[in-house]
């Protein structure tokens, strides 16, 4: 379905996550963290880049990935990115959240 | 002569020898299989063994009966598998192989997550994806007197996603049946942002959970257990105190695959995700639970990759290029207790939506929705498993690929 976000029309799905990474841009992303009520540092971006390799890599997001990423450990992620971190950090870096079959 | 050496026996590996022992020319292939192991389980049985609903005879039978005539069986342990020399180390003997077909599924490691496997470790620490685990579970429960019951799964992947849901639904169905639902807390514990996370198995099925009164916990990454406190501890110091947990632990494929390094992080093996050839080695196919590949972990998904397996062996063997045609197609019966099942049917692309199955718009299975109909399927699976599905007998109307035929998109 289609969205507004800070002006830009994009693809999301029904709980509001891109449907499309290449849309993506970095107003979009401080858009989506202020709903979140997240100001994004540094970290965050270099975080949210990670999180983008990740995923055109196909490799599966994980707190045990984010553990072994190198750039951050997990009680920095659960800093930067309060209540779930995986899932605020993968809306607002513009891909898909972790999921199961259902 | 030229040599397929399969490794493991267990769903995957049985399906592959049984497909390919009437395809390949006796006069040109040796087929081999290898397992270390005696038993072959019937592992979706594992979920109902703890509920007295299976009996342990139901779930396990002796593997080499399901490993058809012409295909060499040996039962030992794999030391070591050397893709560049083309050939696997066994316990006391090498094997030289043309093609190799790695099925060596995946298990439990309950070691990766700190306190997981202590004391309490099936006294009230429990897991229901092995049969000892289940079997212990069962006798737990048989004279469990009620308390707090906590049911959930470390991170993804795990073999059959839903597992976890089905147990808690059965659970609530267990204890009602009991008289003592009233003296059992039922609490749900998943790391990720829901119990269900698909748009339309969202809507179709959140209510279940308030229905059957059973808390949910989200987001929730469990750091360990503490086995003095009887609490499960996330990272973010979020702790759930249980009287009886039963866990899925983090599930690694087998350490063989470490031993030769030819895994990812998990030990799963990075394979093409549409013709099942191993990313690295060109004559390695990876098939079932060991695969790195985006599919569930499931027995059904196993069923539709090995079809397109035995064509791409083929194609291989042909020298012509293989189909890109694996989906991800997984078809499952979900349990939702009171005799009552869902049916799902979805592919890397499609997540499961509402319709009917397999027949459009007859069924007579409903899928997404909560039937009687649906249960006798889920039941009757285990015989089709060990009379079609590890034969590598086609089931009828179910195609390897998915249909979009009978489901409603919008």
């Amino acid at each position: 379905m289609d969205s507004n976000i800070a002006g830009i029309r994009v693809d999301v799905t029904e709980d509001g996550y891109l449907s499309d990474l290449s849309q993506w841009n970095k107003e979009i992303a401080i858009e989506i963290a202020k709903e979140n009520n997240i100001e994004l540092t540094d970290k965050h971006w270099e975080v949210l880049n990670w999180i983008q390799e990740q995923v055109k890599n196909e490799v599966a997001l994980s707190i045990r990935s984010i553990k072994k990423s190198g750039i951050i450990d997990i009680k920095e992620f659960y800093d930067l990115f309060p209540g779930g971190p995986l899932k605020i950090s993968t809306k607002i870096a513009g891909v898909p959240k972790p999921k199961s079959c259902i | 002569m030229k040599n397929l050496v399969i490794l493991g026996a267990g769903t995957s590996g049985t399906m592959m020898a049984n497909h390919l022992v009437s395809k390949l020319d006796k006069k040109d292939w040796n087929i081999t299989i290898v397992d270390q192991y005696k038993t072959h389980y019937y592992q979706p049985g594992f979920l109902f063994l703890p509920f007295d609903i299976y009996t342990e005879d139901q779930v396990k039978k002796v593997g080499e009966k399901f490993i058809p005539k012409g295909v060499n069986y040996i039962q030992k342990k794999i030391e070591q598998i050397f893709p560049t020399e083309n050939k696997v180390e066994l316990e006391d003997e090498t094997l030289q192989y043309d093609i190799l077909i790695v099925a060596t599924g995946c298990k439990i490691a309950p070691q990766e997550t700190e306190g997981m496997k202590g004391e309490n470790w099936h006294k009230t620490v429990f897991d229901f994806y092995t049969y000892e685990g289940s079997l212990a579970l069962r006798n737990k429960l048989r004279d469990w007197k009620g308390g707090k019951m906590v049911v959930h799964f470390t991170e993804m992947p795990i073999k059959c996603p839903v597992a976890p849901l089905e147990f808690v639904f059965l659970a609530d169905s267990y204890f009602t049946k009991k008289g003592m639902r009233d003296k059992v807390d039922l609490t749900f514990v998943t790391p990720l942002g829901g119990a269900f996370t698909k748009p339309k198995a969202t809507a179709a099925l959140s209510h279940l959970m308030k229905e059957k009164n059973i808390n949910v916990v989200t987001d929730f990454n469990i750091e360990r257990v503490d086995n003095e406190k009887n609490q499960i501890v996330d990272y973010g110091d979020t702790t759930v105190d249980f009287d009886l947990l039963v866990t899925v632990p983090t599930n690694m494929g087998d350490e063989v695959i470490e031993r030769s390094g030819m895994g990812d992080d998990l030990n799963f093996v990075p394979t093409h995700h549409n013709t099942l050839q191993s990313l690295d080695h060109e004559n390695v196919f990876v098939i079932g639970d060991a695969t790195n590949v985006p599919a569930s972990k499931a027995g059904s998904v196993a069923h539709f990759e090995s079809e397109t397996l035995t064509d791409n062996i083929l194609l291989y063997i042909a020298g012509k290029p293989l189909k890109e045609e694996f989906d991800g197609h997984a078809n499952c019966f979900i349990e939702t207790g009171n005799n009552k099942a869902l049916l799902i049917d979805f592919n890397y692309k499609y997540e499961p939506l509402e319709g009917t199955f397999p027949i459009a718009g007859i069924g007579p299975l409903q899928l997404l929705k909560e039937s009687i109909f649906n249960h006798w399927g889920k039941l009757a699976f285990r015989w089709i498993y060990w009379n079609m599905l590890l034969k590598g007998i086609p089931i009828p109307m179910v195609s390897r690929n998915m249909s979009l035929k009978g489901k409603k998109i919008n």
